[in-house]
């Protein structure tokens, strides 16, 4: 489903944010990306739809080549949900329109269609009586849980998470990680940069670990928790995992 | 001692309220066209395209640099001459009004212009990736996500340049149009009575001003209490 090939990226005044990162997510598998701060794995899951550009190498998505400029961008990211650390549900629309605008503007949906397809996204996230008020009235964890609905909306082939718990309240955070993992057990393809290592345990496939631009680690999951290779991966599980 | 004499005033309201009307209908027409220009011109300033950047900020920085009394009197004694040999009109019609529509517009479209584009800038670089991400082109994410928000942040400061303009408008007197500040003058001028009638201009538009001034600070105070 998505394939990362030799990919780097280097900004015009020389930092290079990655370095010949390659892995792949297959059909219906859930990767957890983990690393310390500014490891690149922000940059690379914003690769994948195009959020990002690179310098180098190659990145399929259902066989479509992102960094290719003859791709129809828009087309592909309609297709490959994704959810931010900060929400950024839009503040000046009600949780409906939230769900319902990219439905009508970029896939065509009739207001109906879009208006029945979000409340029913939002009754499963558990917000249903959340939709006519705007994102400013609810809680992070409620927000997040919009974002997730917003991004469903559009009947993505895969999602790709970007850190959706760490701008969370610690008693926030699980009511966002059951909502993944109900997706994750539903079969849903996803890509997600996250330092919660139930979560991974849980449901992730494979565990993806990236320091300074590269990809140290990139293997089962058991293999991953139960003995990682490289010291650098050693380290920061002690780190995360003693709290 | 001076005898003040207000006698002027009011058989020639219906006169000056004719002027009012010229002096709201160059506001409202100038803000419009402005604001439109103006979006356009701060869209274009952060362009990628060099070129597009460079061409928007010259405009700004051009108009912003120069005394609007100025460009009044260079586009009264210019535009003209411009309008008639493109729309050949005939030297008769009074070009005056259309000449202070097209000026004041192109003139508040460079202040407004960097009021928006602050507004773009308020607006969180997240909220152009959230919206791409879900498949809207550039257009869309802007129009549809940005720019709303860009407005309402800057609304109080739009109204506040508005009134200005309202109050600078009173410059077409230069090219002997006879808006309300205009009007007054040639009341005051054919009775006598000039000290007068510029002092009742002066005071509609102090409350004209101060009344819309207040609204936008309560404005402001509502918005910074939401945020």
């Amino acid at each position: 489903m998505i394939t990362i090939r030799n990919v780097s990226k280097i900004y015009p005044n020389g930092f290079q944010a990655l370095r010949e990162c390659s892995t792949q997510v297959e059909k219906g598998e859930v990767i957890v990306v983990c690393g310390p701060s500014g490891s690149g794995k922000s940059t690379l899951i914003k690769c994948v739809n195009g959020l990002e550009d690179f310098q180098q190498g190659e990145i399929l998505v259902d066989g479509t080549s992102v960094g290719d400029p003859k791709t129809n961008l828009p087309r592909l990211r309609s297709r490959v949900g994704m959810v931010f650390q900060h929400f950024e549900l839009f503040p000046h629309m009600s949780i409906l329109e939230n769900l319902t605008v990219a439905q009508v503007k970029v896939l065509g949906r009739s207001q109906d269609e879009a208006t029945e397809r979000g409340h029913k996204l939002l009754e499963r996230v558990g917000l249903k009586a959340q939709a006519p008020k705007h994102p400013g009235q609810l809680s992070g964890g409620q927000q997040q849980r919009v974002a997730i609905a917003r991004a469903l909306c559009m009947d993505p082939i895969c999602m790709l998470f970007d850190e959706p718990t760490s701008a969370l309240d610690p008693e926030m955070i699980n009511e966002v990680l059951d909502v993944m993992v109900e997706l994750a057990q539903e079969g849903m393809t996803m890509m997600c940069v996250t330092h919660e290592m139930g979560f991974a345990r849980k449901v992730a496939h494979r565990v993806v670990f990236m320091d300074e631009g590269r990809i140290l680690e990139d293997a089962k999951k058991d293999e991953f928790f139960g003995g990682a290779r490289t010291d650098r991966a050693k380290l920061f599980l002690s780190k995360i995992l003693s709290h | 001692m001076y005898e003040f004499d207000w006698s002027s005033i009011r058989p020639g309201l219906p006169f000056l309220w004719k002027g009012m009307k010229v002096t709201l209908y160059i506001t409202l027409v100038a803000m419009a066209a402005g604001i439109a220009l103006g979006t356009v011109l701060a869209i274009l300033r952060m362009a990628k395209n060099r070129a597009l950047a460079w061409l928007s900020a010259a405009y700004v920085n051009t108009f912003r640099s120069i005394p609007l009394v100025m460009v009044i009197l260079w586009f009264f004694l210019l535009l003209p001459a411009v309008i008639e040999r493109i729309f050949s009109i005939s030297r008769q019609e009074d070009t005056r009004l259309t000449t202070a529509l097209v000026t004041f517009s192109l003139f508040q479209a460079a202040y407004y212009a960097e009021i928006i584009r602050a507004g773009i800038q308020s607006v969180k670089s997240g909220q152009m990736g959230a919206a791409l991400a879900l498949g809207m082109t550039n257009g869309q994410a802007m129009r549809l996500v940005v720019l709303p928000q860009a407005f309402r942040n800057m609304a109080p400061l739009l109204l506040t340049q508005t009134i200005i303009l309202f109050q600078d408008s009173s410059l077409v007197y230069v090219a002997s149009l006879a808006d309300f500040f205009g009007v007054a003058g040639i009341i005051g001028t054919r009775d006598g009575r000039q000290v007068e009638l510029y002092l009742f201009a002066g005071a509609v538009y102090f409350v004209a001003c101060f009344i819309l001034s207040s609204l936008v600070k309560r404005w402001q105070n509502r918005l910074k209490g939401h945020a």
